[in-house]
């Protein structure tokens, strides 16, 4: 392979951001050993095991994909913005799509929601961490080291070009014989077995390590969407991962399974992606279901309406959405009566769905309700949500399918159940656990510029789009002739991305700002909050609580405070057995990472060889007997006393 | 002690508890992984693409040999862990080594198969039913392959620490996994094998 087939040349803006990340990243290197900080990252981050840390990581790394994934839609939007658009041409249009459509999915919504689910999720419990710290950074770091990879195929060989659902024959090697393609199959499956893990790790953490007098059914909201997502995810990555290792199959080692040549089956990919891919919209939709639970809770000032319905409608949600794939190909050859099977089981998820925007319509009922911005993001995804189902009821029957599927009605339809889903929640997970994980409060008054930017320019690039796909427009077109009407629309969904853009810059100065100058003294409990990660500081004191607490009820941080429970008694105060950092998780995953590159360029044999890495790994895992240490109670004491102050 | 009690060794920690836990909960997405394979398989165990086909290429006396090997291993796993928990570390070894045995006779047989084949003619290359039964099978061989390797790693930290709780709850676990691949391997004989006979 020559050198100029190996980095992508020839695209000024491809030379341009190639030269931008080159110098970033001397410059990083530069930095952090100018500041001497090698060591403290190595020690206190790269080789952590606390979830806290763990997650506020896949927090960071899920808002740099969203920066770059969200450059991508600018992209598009820049593109399409006017009839007969020169910015992108097909090809770089193609691309595009694919890695906004991937990174936003697996690399933004999955790590934004499990990083907050590994800070929060233990704590609301109360426990000290989760079940199991190693595997739980292993799983951060096969996450980041996918998602390494996945993002250098712009600068070296290629990025893939066949749409985050990368059909079959599209995908193929015959028709993508360049290796981007052989990114997405191999950056997704490194990532891919680190979610699998997270999964395992919070179904024993929630049912083994509640706090004494926790019965499930007493269980904070947002732990009982950890759990269901966590089953979710069980049952539906084992799935991609085959799905993916088919891919690879048939493009790396000309198997057949989905190439029609040998008598495969394209129609076997979007069967095995879909029973995949629409538990994952769920997947990633359930826990923010959870935040919004909490934070419409708190902000009301009352317990969680429907407590038991909120349960058994999550649920029934997990349990349909495994029965509903069919709905993303009606077009493709089925029978009548096959698609009406799953128009109705599409259908039915409106039924839980509905069951749980009323549940928060009536917490909120007779609530004293305090419009902090972590509320606004709540109250802006009720009725821009109930936009994307009701479109998404719209989608469900099969006949009228015929019409919308593949246009920009369909691509607005997602994009609104999964950015006041999933991004609406994310910030307002953010803006509720931010002091809990940082010590202080994001700025209330940026974050008002931040809501109404983001919410308003959401709305105005997205809504054009049920319009001009209604006119006809498919979805993935890079141009479009001026004869067709659909420049205005289109123009003004392009200045809503801008709008939206500028929101998102607004939170990143919200962030910057209140890093600098907001107050440090909030204490533990800064919003008056209902549930167990409360009860410790701000931040979270590294061995999370000095007490396991005794649950009685819901609500419980909240009955502690009500009832003057919320404090410890010295004589108390035991040993905490803390597990020691351990470097294997990365050195396993940086491994798979280089497996995985010279696979992607088919390097076979240097790949096998290299594997030897990874078995080395597993050994040294193996053979690792470190218990970890314990922290004095003395230690412990003297903690406590510093933030609760009145001890 | 927990052996002075009614529980098990390797159930006598709560972390040992939570790891076998996890452990179940693995082999549930293992038996999701597995079925994804067994479906791609019926969809395309007709797709020969010219190539040959079942009966030109099952030889029913290997498979049962495959098939006696690996149940055989799967009964001395369950005496070594019997013996484990009567703490007779030497007879607990000495059925672990013979699993070992039987699962290295498992995979020089199914390595014989691969090669027959090949010779065949059935590649992952040949035909769509090439790519599923081959890919299938190995992805169940990788499973016994690795799980040789693990059964390895354990008997050395056995012979060095001796049946502890950490040792015995690391064992158990494998031995879950054994039983697994042995359950996995009755479904390819009966829905692969003998289907594909009939
Ligand atoms: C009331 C609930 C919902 C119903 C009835 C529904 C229905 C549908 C249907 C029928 C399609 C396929 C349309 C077509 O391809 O022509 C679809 C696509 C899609 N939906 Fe929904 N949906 C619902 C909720 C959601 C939620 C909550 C999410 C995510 C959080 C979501 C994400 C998606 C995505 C990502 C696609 C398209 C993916 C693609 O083709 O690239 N939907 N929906
Ligand atoms: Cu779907």
């Amino acid at each position: 392979m020559k050198l100029d087939e190996f980095f992508v040349t020839g695209d000024p803006l491809i030379l341009g951001s190639q030269i931008a990340i080159g110098l970033t990243m001397v410059g990083l290197v530069v930095l952090i050993t100018y500041l001497k900080k090698w060591k403290w990252l190595w020690n206190e981050w790269f080789t952590t095991v606390d979830h806290k840390k763990i997650g506020i990581m896949y927090i960071i790394a899920g808002v740099l994909m969203f920066f770059r994934g969200g450059v991508d839609g600018l992209m598009m939007k820049a593109q399409t913005s006017r009839p007969n658009m020169e910015f992108l041409d097909a090809q770089h249009y193609d691309e595009v799509f694919t890695t906004h459509g991937v990174v936003m999915i697996l690399f933004m919504a999955m790590p934004l929601l499990i990083g907050i689910i590994n800070v929060v999720m233990p704590l609301q419990i109360g426990a000290r961490d989760v079940a199991f710290p190693k595997l739980n950074a292993l799983s951060f770091w096969t996450f980041f080291v996918g998602a390494m990879l996945f993002n250098i195929s712009f600068v070296i060989g290629g990025s893939p070009d066949a749409g985050w659902t990368s059909y079959f024959p599209l995908a193929g090697s015959e028709f993508s014989p360049d290796v981007g393609n052989n990114y997405y199959a191999i950056a997704l499956q490194i990532a891919g077995v680190g979610t699998l893990a997270s999964g395992i790790n919070f179904i024993v953490t929630i049912l083994k390590m509640r706090a004494p007098g926790m019965k499930l059914m007493k269980m904070p909201m947002f732990s009982w969407t950890t759990l269901v997502t966590s089953v979710l995810i069980v049952a539906a990555f084992p799935i991609f991962t085959v799905a993916l290792a088919l891919m690879t199959l048939d493009r790396i080692f000309g198997a057949h399974f989905f190439t029609v040549a040998g008598g495969g089956d394209p129609m076997l990919w979007l069967n095995l992606f879909w029973l995949w891919g629409h538990p994952e919209v769920y997947i990633v939709v359930l826990p923010a279901f959870g935040m919004f639970s909490e934070v419409i809770a708190t902000f009301s000032r009352k317990n969680l309406f429907g407590y038991t319905a909120m349960v058994v409608s999550i649920v029934a949600i997990a349990f349909l959405s495994m029965l509903v794939w069919v709905h993303h190909f009606y077009t493709m050859g089925n029978s009548a009566a096959v698609n009406s099977v799953f128009s109705i089981t599409t259908m039915m998820i409106a039924i839980p769905t509905g069951v749980k925007i009323f549940n928060w319509l009536f917490t909120m009922r007779k609530g004293r309700i305090k419009f902090t911005n972590a509320m606004l993001w709540a109250l802006a995804f009720i009725p821009n949500f109930t936009i994307g189902g009701v479109t998404g009821v719209m989608l469900a029957m099969a006949a009228a399918d015929y019409q919308y599927h593949n246009t920009l009605f369909l691509v607005a339809h997602f994009h609104y159940t999964l950015i006041p889903g999933v991004v609406f929640a994310v910030f307002a997970g953010l803006y509720y656990w931010w002091p809990k994980m940082f010590g202080f409060k994001l700025n209330e008054k940026i974050g008002k510029w931040h809501f109404w930017l983001f919410v308003i320019g959401f709305n105005l690039t997205f809504m054009p789009m049920f319009f001009v796909g209604l006119d006809g427009m498919s979805r993935r077109m890079y141009t479009y002739s001026e004869s067709t009407g659909w420049g205005p629309l289109l123009g003004i969904s392009a200045v809503g991305s801008l709008v939206l853009a500028a929101g998102f810059a607004a939170l990143v100065y919200n962030i910057y700002w209140s890093f600098r100058y907001a107050s440090r003294d909030i204490g533990g409990d800064p919003w008056d909050a209902r549930t167990l990660e409360w009860a410790t500081a701000s931040p979270v004191q590294e061995y999370n609580f000095a007490i396991t607490p005794q649950v009685t009820d819901h609500d419980e941080f909240w009955l502690m405070k009500k009832q003057g429970r919320n404090t410890i008694k010295k004589e108390d105060v035991k040993d905490i057995h803390m597990p020691s950092n351990s470097a294997i998780p990365i050195i396993l995953s940086v491994a798979m990472g280089i497996v995985g590159f010279f696979l992607v360029f088919e390097w076979v044999t240097l790949a096998a060889i290299f594997s030897v890495l990874i078995i080395g790994g597993l050994i040294a895992n193996s053979f690792d007997y470190d218990d970890g240490y314990h922290i004095p109670a003395k230690k412990v004491w003297e903690t406590e006393q510093k933030w609760r102050g009145d001890l | 002690m927990a052996s002075q009690t009614s529980t098990p060794l390797e159930y006598s920690t709560k972390q040992n508890e939570m790891n076998i836990l996890g452990f179940w909960i693995f082999l549930g997405a293992e038996i999701v992984l597995f079925s994804t394979l067994f479906a791609t398989y019926f969809v395309l165990e007709q797709s020969y693409a010219g190539g040959p086909t079942q009966s030109d290429l099952f030889i029913l006396k290997d498979v049962l040999i495959e098939t006696f090997l690996l149940l055989t291993s799967s009964f001395t796993m369950g005496l070594a862990i019997h013996q484990m928990r009567g703490n007779n570390k030497n007879a607990m070894l000495f059925w672990t080594v013979a699993t070992l045995l039987l699962g290295l006779g498992f995979l020089y047989y199914e390595i014989n198969e691969f090669n027959h084949y090949i010779h065949e003619g059935l590649t992952l290359q040949t035909s769509a039913f090439g790519s599923a039964f081959l890919t299938l099978l190995g992805t169940h061989g990788v499973h016994v392959a690795l799980g040789i390797g693990w059964v390895i790693a354990l008997i050395i930290q056995v012979v060095r620490r001796g049946i502890t709780a950490v040792t015995a709850r690391k064992f158990f676990i494998v031995s879950l996994y054994w039983h697994f691949l042995d359950v996995v391997w009755i479904f390819i004989f009966t829905f692969v094998y003998l289907k594909g006979l009939m």
